[in-house]
């Protein structure tokens, strides 16, 4: 049965895709769909796009397995779109530019810091993508029985497939589907498994567990604080630079549409990430076998109501799994694609459908080769790179003058690079153990002061490298569209 | 010929005419003190005027930016050691549920919604602030 799930997501993702093939007809179309796309739309979509498998399984997983610290996961991703909303949104969206390359050529006028970015976000998808296809490959295993490479075989060509043919419009309306669709298949489960519970007699966890496990800060995790914390602003600095993330922004008409969208987003987050902890909780008592696996809201339904029901939920929560693999996997493709494209190759239609291969195809090949963490532990030094990198050049390209074409790229070969460093430490090697452990599972709390210092510190030794066009780019990006202003005439490389 | 009195000037009256008034329409203190340019374009020929009008706009929206953050950021760096200075706190209960999962895992969402909302609010009416001051006639 649920295998049946499993084809009847996948099928509608291709159905739902091609209904977009009509519509994207010019470059333009392709990359952003032309920006006729509404904020609930929007929202919907950047909630389906966002909500990886990470946020589906890996979450309750984590908690499962470390308790209360790990609460701090979602809430972070969560609160990552107040910090975007506030400091990045509508700049952004004004700025006019289709990618993060786009931007940072455009704010810093330096064809250099444009290809640094681009190698930023192809590194950043990369690593995102690997751990979808990983959850995949393990989630059809438990299903099915099929060898690992299966799951994320069907993923990467399914999403290769969907991209080609319809490009970001057709994403738009599968997204803003998986959104609905992911809240479903974890909501409703939700619902038989705590009347289960009750008629269970509402046990709650073990006395032990409720000493350490259920209490933040008392697992008696090493450097638990330091670990907190660095999760902390990994997550709330990090989701600003996630690419795929980011091009949705520029489906939105204007700025001030674009901040309605993240209050709209953060408000569908919100509804979805009171979910996964009741799962880890439940699971705690229920599955306390599935301690370091991503395997316990796949498990629970049977394991608790069994039966044909049982069946039918496991289903559904399978379904929402892969519609999580399909969206994220999806949006990160378009963007991965659309950088390489661009940025190394010629930016036609056609060098299009080739970066779309290149962009699935490594992440694929990596996610065979390299050893299996728990997935939202990777997508968590996704995360670490991206707000050691873009996060110091978003916030200091929209609102400080004086940041320097040399002071950009110094900070984002710093950040990108250390934080880089630590993550493949991290997935090569390790588990390390005690403080530099620590600091390499979880580099954002050090990599990303040393990037915002190393980008004001080098741009006031640089004073003479400051765009000249600063003052046209700053009209550019904060006064309302409505107002009749020269904003400069630079257009993105692709329109 | 006699001139038409300009309704815009002050009429003098004659002494067997006190009935007859004319209201000031248009004193012209306002075209007075009209700028030379409109200021869109001050801040287009990126005049020193122009300069202010852009960087009182930057200086309001990024104050509110910092404030939200600060906000933000007090919250969430201060629940961690809240928790560890407060152990009594870690295991207190908010009707049944344990405090820190009634907060972490409940009520901080709705608090950010409403955070991000009044952000929205106040950016929004500082935007048409600046778009009255630049385009005021």
């Amino acid at each position: 049965m649920s295998l049946t799930a499993v084809v009847v997501v996948v099928v509608a993702a291709v159905l739902i895709g091609a209904f977009g093939i009509r519509f994207s007809r010019t470059t333009s179309d392709f990359y952003v769909a032309s920006r006729s796309v509404s904020p609930l739309w929007n929202a919907s979509a950047i909630g389906g796009e966002y909500l990886s498998a990470a946020s589906f399984l890996g979450v309750a997983g984590l908690i499962l397995s470390f308790g209360a610290d790990m609460l701090w996961l979602p809430v972070g991703w969560t609160g990552g779109y107040l910090v975007l909303l506030v400091l990045v949104s509508a700049p952004l969206r004004r700025s006019g530019a289709y990618t993060l390359p786009d931007f940072a050529e455009a704010r810093l006028e330096s064809m250099t810091v444009r290809r640094t970015a681009s190698v930023l976000v192809v590194l950043i998808g990369w690593l995102y993508l690997m751990p979808q296809f990983q959850s995949a490959g393990l989630v059809l295993r438990t299903v099915t029985g099929a060898p690992v490479w299966v799951g994320g075989l069907l993923v990467a060509a399914v999403v290769a497939v969907n991209v080609l043919s319809g490009g970001m419009r057709s994403i738009t309306f599968v997204q803003a589907f998986q959104y609905w669709l992911k809240l479903t298949a974890l909501a409703v489960p939700l619902v038989f498994l705590l009347m289960a519970w009750r008629a269970d007699g509402a046990p709650t966890v073990s006395a032990a567990d409720a000493a350490t496990w259920q209490v933040p800060l008392a697992g008696g995790k090493e450097y638990g604080l330091y670990s907190t914390y660095s999760l902390i602003l990994a997550t709330f600095l990090g989701t600003m630079g996630l690419p795929h993330v980011l091009v949705r922004f520029y489906t939105n008409p204007d700025g001030r549409a674009a901040r309605r969208t993240t209050l709209v987003v953060l408000s569908l987050l919100g509804a979805f990430y009171l979910l996964p902890a009741l799962y880890g909780w439940l699971g705690r008592m229920y599955v306390p076998d599935l301690v370091g696996t991503d395997a316990v809201v796949l498990t629970l339904p049977e394991r608790m109501v069994g039966g044909t029901l049982g069946d039918l939920l496991t289903a559904l929560v399978t379904a929402g799994a892969f519609a999580a693999f399909l969206s994220t996997s999806s949006g990160l493709t378009v963007s991965v694609a659309g950088v390489i494209a661009q940025d190394l190759l010629k930016g036609s239609v056609r060098s299009f459908r080739a970066a779309t291969l290149m962009a699935v195809a490594v992440p694929l090949v990596l996610a065979l080769w390299a050893r299996a963490l728990p997935v939202a532990d990777v997508v968590g030094l996704a995360f670490a790179v991206a707000a050691s990198s873009f996060c110091p050049l978003l916030v200091l390209g929209i609102w400080w003058r004086r940041l320097s074409t040399a002071g950009a790229l110094a900070g984002l070969l710093v950040g990108g690079g250390l934080a880089s460093a630590a993550v493949l430490a991290t997935i090569t090697g390790g588990p390390w153990d005690g403080l530099a452990g620590a600091l390499l599972a979880q580099p954002a709390a050090w990599t990303v002061p040393i990037a915002f210092a190393v980008m004001v510190s080098v741009s006031f030794l640089t004073p003479h490298r400051v765009p000249a066009g600063v003052a046209r780019t700053m009209v550019r990006l904060h006064t309302p569209e409505d107002l009749d202003l020269d904003r400069g005439d630079w257009r993105p490389r692709s329109s | 010929m006699s001139p038409e009195p300009r309704p815009a000037r002050r009429v003098p009256l004659a002494r067997h005419d006190t009935a007859r008034r004319v209201t000031v329409t248009s004193p012209r203190t306002a075209a007075a003190r009209r700028p030379r340019y409109p200021a869109t374009r001050e801040i287009d020929e990126q005049t020193h005027l122009g300069e202010v009008y852009m960087r009182s706009l930057l200086r309001t929206q990024f104050r509110l930016a910092l404030f939200v953050c600060t906000v933000l950021a007090c919250v969430v760096c201060g629940l961690p050691l809240l928790f560890l200075a407060i152990p009594e706190l870690r295991e207190a209960d908010l009707l049944g549920i344990p405090l820190p999962w009634a907060v972490l895992a409940g009520l901080i969402y709705p608090a950010f919604v409403v955070g991000a909302w009044l952000y929205v609010r106040q950016a929004e009416r500082n935007e048409r602030h600046f778009a009255d001051l630049v385009e005021r006639p």
